[in-house]
C-alpha cells in the first residue's frame, strides 16, 4: 500500500506501484490539470511538485511517491492566485493552454528557489517545458513580473 | 490547414467556378466592401454562380441571434462560439464581436461552446485562417439583431416607439426620459419579440439582410481595442480547463491502439494472450482496416481497453502483432529525395507561363539555380489526439478536441451506423491543432471502442509515439529555381519547378500533381515583376498520409522563393531589401487570377481580395524600417535576413537577426515581423499568433524533421523529433500590425506568420556566415562543417 499526500489530502493506493504518478492523478483521482504530453520527461506538461521540487510525473512511479507530498496545479494556490498564475493572466501568456499548467508549476518552483532569476536562469530552468504555440517570450516576461511581485 | 474533405471535393471543381466570377465581374470592390463581402446582390447567387469565402464553405454562415445569444434574468449574456479554440483565441474574439455589436458589457458575458451542428451555426471547419475573416459580419449581425430585440422589448414595456430607445452598455435607455432597463430585466420579453424580420434564419446568402443597423466602427467598444483578456485564462492557469484528453465520465475505460506503422499496412496476425493478463486490461478490439483512399479513416490495428491509461499502455506492450506493410513498406526519405531532385531537374507540368522563359534564360548575362529541400514535419500538438464516446439507447455522445466537429459527427454516425440526429459531438478546448485536429480519425476510434464495450464510455488516448508515428504529415518537397539576370542585375527569367506529394492522395487514387489549393499557396501566385516566367510542377507519389500543417504548401514555396531572392541579390551584388522591392516592382494588382487556369486564392473572390503588390511592398518597408535595416549595427558573426510572403490573403514580412558562432551554433537574438491582415478584432491575440508563428517557423528552419525508412517514421517522441524550446526562442520578438479601418475585408491571422520565418532565418545565417542553407532543417549542417 502506497500512501501519499496530494494537495494536502492523505491518499492511499494499492494498484501497480510502477504506474506513473501522472496516470494516478489523472485517471484515478481525476486531477486532470496535470497534463500528458510525452510520457518520457521530454516536454514538461506533466510537471508537479514532489516534496516541493518540480518533478515530471510521467516518469515518476507511484512507489517513488510513497510517503511524499504531491502538489498539482489544482493545489498550487487555493484561490488560483499564486503570483505566477496572476502574472500569466496579466500578460495573456496562454494560447492553447495545454502546456501552461506544467510551465506554471516549473516557474513556481524556479521562483521558490531563485526569487529573482536572470534570463539565463529562466531559459535553463524552463528549457524542459515545450510550448508548441510558442508563448516563450511571454513566459519569460511573466516569470519576471511574478518575481517582481 | 485548409479544410476537410467536403471542401476538398468542391475545390477539385474550382476550375469551373473561379473563371466565371472574374468574367462576370459581379462583385464590386468599391463602396462598403464588408457589406459586399457577405451581402452579394441577388443575381450574384444564381445556382451556378461561384460561391466565395464563407459561402463556398459547407453550410456557409448563420446569423440567427437565437442560435448564438441568450440573456439570463440576472443579466448574464451567454454567447455561443461555434469555432474550435486551439490557441488562436477564437473563443474570446468571436463572442467579443457579438458583445460589442449588441452593446453587452463584456464583464457580464459567458462563452458557451457549440457542438458540431453546422445547420444551426454555419460552417465549423476551424482551419484555413478564416474564422474571423468569415464570421466577422455574421457575428455583427447576430449582435445587432439581439440588440434590436432588447430595444423592442423595452419600447413595448414603456409603450413608446422603438426610435425613442437605445441600447447602451447592457441597458436600454429611453432617450426622451433617461429611463433605463437592464438586459436581464428585458430578457424574458426580448425572447418573445421575434427575430427582426430582415434577419435570415437560414444561411446568409441571397436572402441575407441588407438593412440591419450595424454600429459605426467608431463606436466599437471592444473590437480593435486593447485590454481584452482571454476568456479561458483563469481555467487554464488553474488546471480547470478541459481538453479532449481530460474528459472523464463515470465508469470511463481507457483505450490505446496499436496502429500499423506504414500507411496502408494491416494486422496479419496477432496474439493477445499476454496482453489479456495485464492487470486492468478489460478488452481487446480489432479495429477495421481502412479502405482506399484513406481519407480521414482510422488506420486500423488492435485496441487495448483497460481501467486506466497506464494499464492500456502496458497491455499494448504485451501484444504480439505481425504486420502486413502493404505497398508503402519501402518508403525511404533519402531515396525519395533523390527521386524528387531528379524529377525537379526535368520539365514539369506547366502551371503558369509568361513570355518566353527558355529564350530569356538562354540569353541572360548571369544564370543562378538552386534546389531547396523541405522535409516532412509532424504537428506534435501539445495535446496528443484524444476522444471519448458514450453510447446509450442508440444515441452516441462524443467529447473531443477537433477542429472539425461536423466532420467528426458525420464520421461517428457512419462508423456506428446511427442516424445523424442520434450523434452529438461536443468540442472541448484543443491543446493545439495546426491542422492535425481537422482530421477526426480519433473520434471514430472512440466510437468503435465504445461500441465494442456495449456503449460504455471509452476514452481513446494517443500517446506521443502514436502521434509522431501516425500523423497526417506536412508534405515533403524539392523546389528547384532558376533565374537569369541581365547585366544590371535585374531578373529577366524565372523558373520554378515544385515537386511534392499532394494532400489529395488522401482522397483519390494516385494523384501526381499538387492540387490548385497547393499551387495557390505561393507557387503560381509568385508576385514578382518578371516578364519571362515558367512555373512548373513535377510528378510525385505519396507514400504516407500527407495533410495540412499550419500554412501548408506556403512553407516550402515561401522558403524556396524567398531564399532564392536573397541568393539572386547576392549574385547581383545588391542589398536584399532593395533587390526584393525592385523584383516585386511597382504597386499593382496582379493578374494571376486571370492568367492561371483554376487559380485558387484561399477560396476568396479575387475581386474582393486582389493580390496587391502595394501591400506586399508596404510590409517590407514597415519591417525593414522598424528593424533598422541598413542602419542597425550588429555584432560580428551576426547578420540580418529578410523575407516576405502573402498567404491566407494576408501579407507578412520578417527581418531576423541570426548569430553564428565559431562552432557553427546558431542563435536568434531578434525577430521583427510586420503583418497586413486587414482590420482586426483582438490586437493581443493577433500579436500572439505572430509571436507563436515566429517560434514555429524557427522550428521549421532549425529543427523539425520527420523521415521515413522502410515505410516507418524514424522519430518517436519529443526527444528525437525536435521542436523549439525556450532557450532557442528569440530574445526579442516585435510584431507590427498595419492599421486599417473596417471598410476593407479581413485576412487570415493564424497561419500567415509561419512562411516568411524560415527563409528570413536562412538569409540571416547567410549574412552572418556566408553559408547558404538550402536543406531544412539546419540541424547540424553548420556545426559539422565548422
Amino acid at each position: 500500500m502506497i500512501t501519499l499526500h496530494v494537495n494536502g489530502q492523505a491518499q492511499s493506493f494499492d494498484g501497480d506501484p510502477s504506474m506513473p504518478v501522472l496516470w494516478y492523478l489523472r485517471d484515478v483521482l481525476g486531477l486532470t490539470g496535470t497534463k500528458f504530453g510525452c510520457g518520457v520527461a521530454a516536454c514538461g506538461a506533466c510537471t508537479i511538485h514532489l516534496d516541493g521540487d518540480a518533478t515530471r510525473s510521467c516518469v515518476t512511479a507511484m512507489s517513488d511517491a510513497n510517503g511524499k507530498s504531491v502538489t498539482t496545479i489544482e493545489g498550487l494556490d487555493p484561490e488560483g492566485n499564486h503570483p505566477v498564475q496572476t502574472a500569466w493572466r496579466a500578460l495573456n501568456v496562454p494560447q492553447c493552454g495545454y502546456c501552461q499548467a506544467g510551465q506554471i508549476m516549473q516557474a513556481a518552483a524556479l521562483l521558490k528557489q531563485t526569487p529573482h532569476p536572470t534570463d539565463a536562469d529562466i531559459d535553463s530552468t524552463m528549457d524542459g517545458n515545450i510550448c508548441r504555440c510558442g508563448t516563450y517570450h511571454r513566459i519569460r516576461a511573466a516569470i519576471k513580473q511574478a518575481a517582481g511581485a | 490547414m485548409i479544410n476537410h474533405i467536403r471542401e476538398i471535393v468542391s475545390a477539385s471543381g474550382i476550375e469551373n467556378v473561379s473563371r466565371r466570377g472574374i468574367l462576370k465581374g459581379i462583385l464590386s470592390t468599391t463602396g462598403l466592401v464588408l457589406a459586399v463581402h457577405v451581402m452579394p446582390s441577388g443575381p450574384a447567387l444564381a445556382d451556378d454562380a461561384p460561391k466565395w469565402g464563407a459561402q463556398g464553405m459547407p453550410h456557409g454562415t448563420v446569423n440567427n441571434p437565437l442560435a448564438f445569444v441568450s440573456v439570463a434574468p440576472d443579466g448574464t449574456v451567454t454567447i455561443v462560439c461555434h469555432r474550435s479554440d486551439m490557441g488562436q483565441g477564437v473563443r474570446t474574439g468571436m463572442p467579443l464581436i457579438v458583445a460589442d455589436e449588441m452593446e453587452a458589457d463584456w464583464a457580464k458575458v459567458k462563452v458557451a461552446q457549440a457542438p458540431g451542428d453546422e445547420v444551426k451555426y454555419g460552417n465549423q471547419d476551424t482551419d484555413g485562417s478564416r474564422s474571423t475573416r468569415h464570421f466577422f459580419m455574421p457575428m455583427r449581425q447576430v449582435g445587432a439583431a439581439a440588440r434590436m430585440m432588447l430595444e423592442a422589448a423595452a419600447a413595448k414595456r414603456w409603450g413608446v416607439d422603438v426610435s425613442d430607445v437605445e441600447a447602451k452598455n447592457h441597458e436600454v435607455i429611453q432617450k426622451s426620459t433617461g429611463k433605463k432597463l437592464g438586459y436581464g430585466e428585458l430578457a424574458a420579453d426580448a425572447s418573445t419579440m421575434g427575430v427582426p424580420s430582415n434577419v435570415s434564419l437560414e444561411k446568409t446568402g441571397a436572402a441575407t439582410p441588407v438593412s440591419l443597423p450595424l454600429k459605426d466602427p467608431s463606436q466599437f467598444r471592444y473590437i480593435g481595442k486593447e485590454g481584452t483578456n482571454i476568456v479561458d485564462a483563469f481555467d487554464i492557469t488553474t488546471g480547470r480547463a478541459k481538453y479532449g484528453q481530460d474528459v472523464r465520465l463515470p465508469g470511463t475505460k481507457y483505450a490505446v491502439i496499436a496502429r500499423p506503422a506504414v500507411m496502408g499496412g494491416k494486422v496479419a496476425s496477432y496474439d493477445a494472450t499476454d496482453a489479456k493478463k495485464v492487470p486492468g486490461v478489460v478488452q481487446i478490439v480489432e479495429m477495421p482496416t481502412p479502405s482506399f483512399p484513406m481519407k480521414f479513416q482510422p488506420s486500423g490495428g488492435i485496441a487495448i481497453i483497460a481501467d486506466n491509461t497506464w494499464a492500456a499502455i502496458q497491455g499494448r506492450k504485451a501484444l504480439k502483432i505481425t504486420w502486413d506493410d502493404g505497398p508503402h513498406g519501402t518508403y525511404d526519405s533519402q531515396a525519395y529525395r533523390a527521386e524528387m531532385e531528379a524529377t525537379a531537374r526535368q520539365p514539369g507540368k506547366i502551371l503558369r507561363s509568361d513570355g518566353d522563359f527558355a529564350a530569356a534564360y538562354a540569353s541572360a548575362d548571369k544564370k543562378v539555380e538552386a534546389e531547396y529541400y523541405i522535409p516532412h514535419n509532424a504537428h506534435a500538438t501539445m495535446e496528443p489526439p484524444s476522444a471519448t464516446c458514450h453510447i446509450v439507447d442508440g444515441k452516441a455522445e462524443v467529447w473531443t478536441s477537433v477542429q472539425s466537429p461536423q466532420a467528426a459527427h458525420d464520421m461517428v454516425a457512419a462508423y456506428l451506423a446511427l442516424p445523424p440526429e442520434n450523434v452529438t459531438v461536443n468540442v472541448t478546448l484543443l491543446g493545439g491543432g495546426f491542422g492535425r485536429k481537422s482530421k477526426p480519425d480519433f473520434a471514430a476510434e472512440a466510437a468503435l471502442c465504445s461500441k465494442a464495450m456495449g456503449g460504455a464510455p471509452v476514452k481513446v488516448v494517443w500517446t506521443r509515439e502514436d502521434d509522431i508515428h501516425n500523423d497526417f504529415y506536412h508534405t515533403v518537397s524539392v523546389e528547384r529555381l532558376e533565374a537569369g539576370l541581365d547585366k544590371d542585375g535585374h531578373v529577366v527569367a524565372w523558373r520554378h519547378n515544385s515537386v511534392a506529394p499532394t494532400i489529395f492522395a488522401l482522397f483519390m487514387a494516385d494523384p501526381k500533381h499538387e492540387a490548385p489549393l497547393e499551387q495557390g499557396m505561393g507557387l503560381v501566385d509568385m508576385p514578382f515583376d518578371v516578364k519571362n516566367v515558367s512555373i512548373e510542377n513535377g510528378e510525385a507519389e505519396a507514400h504516407t498520409k500527407v495533410g495540412w500543417w499550419r500554412s501548408v504548401s506556403n512553407v516550402p514555396h515561401g522558403f524556396a522563393i524567398q531564399s532564392f531572392v536573397a541568393e539572386l541579390a547576392a549574385a547581383a551584388g545588391k542589398d536584399q531589401k532593395e533587390f526584393l522591392l525592385d523584383l516585386i516592382g511597382p504597386a499593382r494588382i496582379l493578374d494571376v487570377p486571370q492568367k492561371v487556369k483554376g487559380f485558387w486564392d484561399y477560396g476568396e473572390n479575387p475581386e474582393v481580395y486582389p493580390i496587391d503588390t502595394g501591400r506586399l511592398r508596404n510590409v517590407v518597408e514597415l519591417v525593414t524600417e522598424k528593424a533598422g535595416w541598413g542602419k542597425r549595427e550588429v555584432p560580428k558573426g551576426h547578420g540580418l535576413g529578410l523575407a516576405v510572403h502573402r498567404s491566407f490573403v494576408s501579407y507578412v514580412a520578417a527581418v531576423i537577426e541570426a548569430a553564428v558562432d565559431e562552432k557553427g551554433n546558431v542563435t536568434v537574438p531578434r525577430v521583427d515581423i510586420a503583418v497586413d491582415c486587414g482590420p482586426i478584432v483582438n490586437p493581443d491575440r493577433v500579436r500572439s499568433q505572430f509571436e507563436g508563428a515566429v517560434v514555429m517557423g524557427l522550428g521549421v528552419g532549425l529543427l523539425n524533421e520527420i523521415s521515413f525508412k522502410e515505410g516507418r517514421v524514424q522519430q518517436s517522441n519529443l526527444d528525437d523529433y525536435f521542436v523549439l524550446r525556450i532557450s532557442d526562442a528569440p530574445r526579442e520578438t516585435h510584431v507590427y500590425i498595419t492599421p486599417h479601418g473596417y471598410d476593407m475585408p479581413m485576412g487570415g491571422v493564424g497561419e500567415p506568420g509561419v512562411p516568411p520565418v524560415a527563409p528570413a532565418l536562412m538569409n540571416a545565417i547567410f549574412a552572418a556566415s556566408g553559408k547558404r542553407i538550402r536543406s531544412l532543417p539546419l540541424g547540424q549542417q553548420l556545426a559539422s562543417k565548422a
